[in-house]
Order: structure tokens, then sequence, then C-alpha cells
């Protein structure tokens, strides 16, 4: 099943009650090509699990991991995402865009 | 974002109302603005141009910089007719992110046997529509050929400011169609927001390549720049 933006903010509605730590991604910005339009949302809880895109799959990983982080902490990141580099193995955007992402714990 | 503020979110958007997201970029302060208290925000004038044209985005305002998520109610289409490209057109629209109602008196047609998974009203339009709020998120469609269906579901689509209204049928069967509704009252800027023959031109078939011709205009037209007047396709009948 295909979770559209409203499926995604029940589950951090839903994920948060039922007691797990929950952080939630906004896409903010986004220059050039970019796969997710500006307010895209990925819900992300405690053990890693996550719902939702800010991109076409391809930073996705990185921002699950800053949001465990963040659910840690408490405290809010910006997160950005350039041209992926692929000689140097860095998590980036093979579609040539530059995205920032908004990361916050659901209280 | 805290849990409450998540709560009256989801509540809104259950209710198919629009609201707004603040966030503060420099403090991560945040504050919901539902659409109908927009006019006493202090950002007034930025939320308004943000509802508008229900884009999100970053804005350098009197509080800092701000982030505005711009949430506006899902889409929904809204079909006459539990025809054969009713059959396909529900599922493909229901994979694109809308809600999705059938309406169709005839009983034969609009049974769950032929229609699992979807929700069908078996009433006339006259009773049914009113409860299904349609608005101007909703893209409405007339598929069932039958004027005295179709014909008061277009009115009240037209009423209700829906963004995309189609009907079915050929340029003649149209033709005939503007002939009635004119007699009911409606003007040539009204009856030009009707697509119709229905579709964007892919040369489509089968019910179910009809139904992609349908869907694809739909798409267009909600996505679309509202300030751009772009041509509109023409195809299935």
């Amino acid at each position: 099943m295909l979770s559209t933006d409203n499926d995604i903010l029940k589950a951090a509605e839903a994920w948060r009650k039922e007691g797990r730590a929950v952080a939630l991604a906004t896409v903010v910005e986004t220059w050039g090509s970019a796969p997710r339009p500006v307010g895209s949302n990925l819900v992300i809880d405690e053990q890693g699990n996550f719902l939702g895109s800010v991109s076409g799959g391809c930073v996705e990983g990185a921002v699950v991991t800053e949001a465990l982080d963040v659910i840690e902490s408490g405290k809010p990141k910006m997160l950005e995402f350039g041209v992926a580099d692929e000689t140097a193995w860095k998590v980036g955007l093979s579609c040539g865009g530059t995205i920032r992402v908004f990361v916050e714990k659901v209280e | 974002m805290q849990l409450d503020v998540l709560a009256v979110l989801n509540n809104e958007r259950a209710a198919r109302r629009a609201a707004i997201v603040v966030t503060s970029i420099d403090s991560g302060k945040q504050r919901l603005v539902k659409a109908a208290d927009i006019g006493d925000d202090p950002l007034r004038r930025e939320l308004a141009e943000h509802l508008r044209n229900g884009k999100s985005g970053m804005e350098e305002t009197a509080e800092g910089r701000v982030f505005l998520t711009v949430y506006v109610p899902a889409p929904q289409l809204v079909i006459t007719g539990a025809v054969h490209i009713s059959q396909a057109l529900a599922p493909i629209a229901k994979l694109a992110g809308y809600d999705v109602t059938i309406v169709d008196p005839r009983t034969a047609f609009a049974s769950p046997e032929r229609f699992p998974d979807v929700k069908v009203i078996a009433e006339w339009p006259d009773k049914a529509l009113p409860p299904l709020g349609v608005d101007r998120y909703t893209a409405f469609v007339a598929l069932t050929h039958d004027p005295k269906i179709d014909d008061p579901a277009l009115l009240h689509a037209l009423s209700r400011d829906c963004f995309y209204i189609g009907a079915l049928g050929s340029r003649k069967t149209h033709a005939r169609r503007i002939e009635r509704l004119k007699q009911q009252g409606l003007n040539e800027a009204d009856i030009s927001r009707i697509h119709a023959p229905i579709g964007l031109d892919i040369g489509a078939v089968s019910p179910a390549e009809i139904a992609v011709a349908i869907m694809a205009q739909i798409t267009e037209r909600l996505r679309e720049e509202p300030e751009v007047e772009r041509p509109r396709g023409k195809a299935a009948s």
C-alpha cells in the first residue's frame, strides 16, 4: 500500500500514542531538480521504522540515522543533501538537486 | 512538534479543512493556524498567500525565518456512474491519493461485488452528493451517459467550484448536454469548465485506458500553476 501524506501524519500520531519515540522529517527547501516537493514528510520511530519519503529513496537512510539522534537529544536538526559524489560513496541525490530537511522530535 | 498540535492537525485534515504549521527556523517554535483563523494571525498575509497556492515554503517575516507547512485536504474524486470505466478509474485514483466515491442510483450497477473497497452510494445525486462535502479540492467525473443522473450532478459540481469537472460523451452528446444545461441557466463560462470529451488525448480505447486518460487530465488540472491557462486535451468519448 502506498502511503499518502495523510497516512504519514496519522502514523506519527498513532505511533507516538502507542508510546514509541517518534521524529518527523519535512522537506523545507529544494534547489534544482528534487524528487519530492517542499512539505513532504517522513516519520521515523526509535527502532528506525519509517513511512513516507523526502527523496526518491536516495537519502532516507541518512535522514533516519539523523532522526535517531534527534529522538535521543530532543533537539531539532536541519540537514542538507546535495549532488551525490559517487567516488566518495557519500549519501547524495543522483538527480542533481539539493534539498534541506528539517528533523524534529514529536514530543 | 507537540503531540497535541499533531492531533489537532490530523483532526482538521480528517474534516477536510486546510491548516498551516508555522515553524521558526531559529528557535524551532511551532504553532498551528487553522484556515479559518488566518485572519487573526500576525503573519496573515504570508499565510493567506501560501494557502491560496497550496504550497509549503520558507518565508522571511517579522518573526524571522519561518517554514510554513501547508496542509490542504487530500483531493477527493466523486464519480457518477458505477460503470466499466469507473471500475478502473477508482483504483487508479486511490493509488494517486484520492478519496473516491461513486454515486449511481441503479442498484444493478452500484453493487459491492463490482466495486470491492470503494465507497459506492446507490442513491440519486440530489440525495447522495450534499453530504460528500464536494469542494475546490474535489474532482468530479460524470460517466453514466444518462442526463437524469449526470446533469444534476454536474450542476452540483459547478456550484461547489470543483478543481476538475469532466463528462463522458462524444462531441454530439456534449452539444446536447450544453443545450440542456443552458436551459437550467448556466452560461458559457460555467460550461467551459466542463472537460468534454473527457480525458487527455492519448488515443484511449478500452475502459481502463480511458480511465488513465481521465486520471492524467485530473492530475494536469491539480498540478497546474493557477495563473497559467493551459490548452485542454481532448480524447475519449
